[in-house]
């Protein structure tokens, strides 16, 4: 027995020590992984349901928060009392009142958003604060949006994950979910059809058509968490974010003095904003889709000089087809037509080139760029004309040609029924 | 006349021209039905005499190199006097010739005339076909269009498939791991350089085995004319089938003409090796029907990835076709029927796959 204690005193220490390390690290990592709110939520329906295959989609989810981040509890526990214990800082359902400030307590930290994301802005609810909702919500409406009803809850998503409600593909459906619905905004004195005019601008197309991810959605132009109406004075600083080159020329236009005196919204007069249309060169004309007659007296020194800008446009146009139509009957004629082609689409530029001049009003800049592009397409058309006369040549070249291939061919023959006769 | 007899008198004084071309004159075409068959390997000659040639005016301007190589065959379309012409016959009749030397083998096959004493000019025929299918492949790249670039880097692809030796052909093809200035450079030398003489080679050999041997007669006939020689008819080789053939070269060259003028060779867009592979980019039409087997065989067959069995199968069969002859022996054999049943399927095969190839998405 004393042989045995002896043998067993040196192992007690280091095995007891040994065995409760294991015990302890078990538990932790039972406390780790065991998320008693799922196993509950998982099997609730809506609205208290939340399964784990939806929270595991989530970001927050992804960077090891849980559901104790947000509410509080104790999810470490089997016990639904003690796992929703107020002692354990349950908060419950998150009122929609304290939605923004407990969303900023983490987003609004520099220090804690650095440890996930150091790229990641940390102003959104200083921004969102001098939003139209954000003021709204302060001054105690939050029928306004908040930040899960733009990024969702319990699966929200990086923006640059397509299945994101903030995904840029996805922004005007988010917007249009509140901005769309008449009851909802009833009160509110603003349109509800911005979506739908937007769903019908060449932005819309660009974006969801054409899948071109840069292409401006209501964030654009909005903003996102400070979102806000540009104002009538500031609407061309919004466009001219992308449309650069048509801003320089609006600003050193006539136009600009006009339409800041008349307190016209710049871009938006002309061009309209949620239903932007691909502009076409019958904005200048005087049929249903011209914009300058809304304003401009037929006749006048104005309504000349438009008249003039959409004849020049038309000539280049029509100096562009008139040598695509050449080119292209020599190309499919197997003629070598390539660097006309190339030319082609410096012709191309000149004419959007020239559309962009319009926006300085100046009949002088736009005949410019009118110029360069007419010289070139008649260079080009002077290139197809010579390919199909080379075409032309080549094919009587051939037929010469086979004539005399016919003719030593009809000697051969009667020669080898000389010779075999 | 007089002139002519006068120079005739000097050859024969100095080289024995009456000696020299006397084979030639007891030489004879056996005539029946299928004559004309005969005139197809004559016209593959021809087509690839007017390659030679055509190659060579070609060279006069091209320059090898991935900065220069489309710019230059623009240059030869564009501004060379007659350039469009010396490319686009040299393109189409490429692919004429590849057209008539398999039609030449499935005629010699249908035929039967690779039997004894004729393998070694079967041989010989066939490693010609190869070799015609490697100018094909060398020279479709040299325009360094966005085609052929991607057309080349799936063909090596290919190539790298075969077990053990593939990653190192195709690095050797490619002058590195990808399809380069340094590829073209290397298809350059094999096109102008290592295929031509090669096949000059061969083709000397395979016309020597002709002339040597004589035109084959189909088994049934031998049979026949064997019993009764009266019943025999042939033509004199020299002028008789040599007229013909002239004929039959001069309408090649006729079509040859018109497809240039009416269809020039189009040149496309020059390669950009970091573009995005045109959608449903396909190999040249010689070229389809293997590609589009590969593209039938399922990933995995077994436990081999698929593409491999299918490089390996066509490699198998092609050395087997090699060998065809060596298969059929002189004695009466079901192998008789069984490789002409063999050559009746790969026509189908060849014909069948090809379409598919052409008209599959």
């Amino acid at each position: 027995m004393a042989i045995l204690r002896n043998k067993f005193r040196p192992l007690s220490a280091a095995h007891v020590g040994l065995a409760g390390f294991v015990v302890l690290a078990v538990c932790l990592g039972y406390g780790q992984t065991t998320n008693s709110c799922l196993d509950c939520h998982s099997a609730l329906p809506d609205p208290l349901g939340v399964s784990q295959e939806t929270f595991s989609q989530d970001i927050h989810a992804q960077k090891g928060l849980t559901c104790a981040s947000c509410h509080g509890g104790d999810p470490t526990s089997d016990d639904p009392d003690k796992a929703m214990s107020p002692k354990a800082g349950w908060k419950g359902k998150i009122d929609r009142k304290h939605i923004p400030q407990l969303c900023g307590s983490c987003h609004s930290d520099p220090a804690y958003i650095r440890q996930f994301n150091p790229s990641l802005r940390t102003d959104q609810l200083d921004q969102y604060r001098t939003s139209v909702h954000g003021k709204r919500f302060a001054a105690g409406d939050t029928k306004v949006a908040v930040c899960t009803d733009c990024h969702s809850v319990h699966d929200l998503r990086v923006p640059s994950d397509s299945r994101s409600t903030v995904n840029p593909a996805n922004v005007a459906n988010t917007c249009a979910r509140c901005h769309s619905d008449a009851d909802y905004m009833k009160g509110y004195s603003i349109p509800t059809d911005q979506f739908a005019k937007y769903s019908t601008s060449v932005h819309h197309e660009a974006l969801a058509v054409r899948g071109d991810l840069s292409a401006p959605t209501c964030s654009t132009c909005h903003g996102n968490h400070g979102a806000a109406p540009p104002g009538v004075d500031k609407v061309q600083n919004v466009c001219s974010n992308c449309h650069a080159f048509q801003a320089q020329m609006y600003e050193k236009s006539s136009h600009k003095k006009a339409f800041d005196a008349a307190s016209l919204p710049g871009c938006v007069v002309c061009h309209s904003n949620h239903g932007i249309r691909h502009p076409t060169d019958a904005m200048l004309g005087t049929g249903p889709d011209a914009v300058c007659m809304r304003c401009h007296t037929p006749g006048d020194a104005c309504d000349q000089a438009r008249a003039g800008l959409q004849t020049s446009l038309s000539q280049l146009d029509a100096a562009i087809k008139s040598a695509d139509q050449i080119l292209g009957v020599a190309e499919s004629s197997g003629m070598e037509v390539s660097e006309a082609r190339l030319g082609q689409d410096q012709a191309r530029d000149s004419l959007t080139k020239a559309r962009v001049t319009i926006h300085s009003f100046r009949t002088d800049l736009v005949d410019q760029d009118i110029q360069a592009g007419l010289k070139i397409a008649a260079k080009n058309l002077q290139a197809g004309k010579q390919a199909m006369v080379e075409r032309n040549y080549r094919r009587a070249g051939l037929g010469i040609s086979l004539i005399a291939i016919g003719i030593v061919l009809a000697g051969l023959w009667l020669y080898t029924k000389k010779i075999e006769s | 006349m007089s002139l002519l007899r006068n120079v005739r008198n000097w050859l024969d004084q100095r080289l024995g021209w009456d000696d020299l071309i006397a084979p030639l004159r007891k030489k004879t075409v056996p005539l029946h039905k299928l004559s004309y068959w005969y005139f197809l390997g004559g016209i593959t000659l021809f087509l690839f005499v007017i390659q030679v040639l055509t190659g060579i005016l070609l060279l006069l301007y091209y320059r090898p190199g991935a900065n220069e190589a489309f710019e230059s065959v623009q240059y030869i379309m564009t501004r060379v006097q007659f350039g469009w012409l010396i490319r686009s016959i040299h393109s189409w009749s490429a692919n004429l010739m590849i057209f008539t030397a398999f039609a030449h083998m499935f005629s010699v096959l249908f035929l039967k005339a690779y039997r004894k004493p004729r393998e070694l000019t079967w041989v010989s025929g066939m490693i010609l076909l190869f070799l015609v299918m490697g100018f094909g492949f060398s020279g479709y790249l040299l325009p360094w269009n966005t085609l052929a670039f991607f057309a080349t880097k799936v063909g090596t692809e290919i190539t790298g498939q075969v077990p053990a030796i593939g990653k190192p052909v195709m690095i050797f093809l490619r002058g590195g791991e990808e399809v380069t200035g340094a590829t073209l450079t290397r298809f350059f030398g094999f096109h102008v350089a290592v295929l031509p003489g090669l096949a000059t080679v061969l083709i000397l050999l395979h016309v020597l085995l002709v002339q040597r041997l004589g035109m084959s007669i189909p088994p049934k006939l031998e049979v026949q004319w064997t019993a009764n020689p009266s019943a025999k008819r042939e033509m004199k080789f020299f002028p008789n089938f040599l007229l013909r053939e002239l004929m039959a070269w001069y309408v090649a060259l006729g079509v040859l003409g018109a497809l240039a003028a009416v269809f020039p060779w189009n040149l496309g867009v020059k390669a950009d090796p970091f573009g995005s592979a045109p959608a449903g980019i396909k190999p040249e039409w010689y070229f389809l029907f293997m590609f589009q087997t590969l593209k039938l065989i399922p990933p995995k067959v077994w436990f081999i990835d698929g593409e491999i069995v299918g490089v390996l199968a066509f490699g198998l069969i092609g050395l087997l076709w090699l060998l065809l002859p060596f298969f059929e022996s002189d004695e009466p054999s079901s192998m008789k029927r069984w490789i002409t049943g063999l050559s009746v399927f790969a026509l189908a095969y060849v014909a069948g796959m090809s379409v598919y190839g052409y008209l599959a998405k």
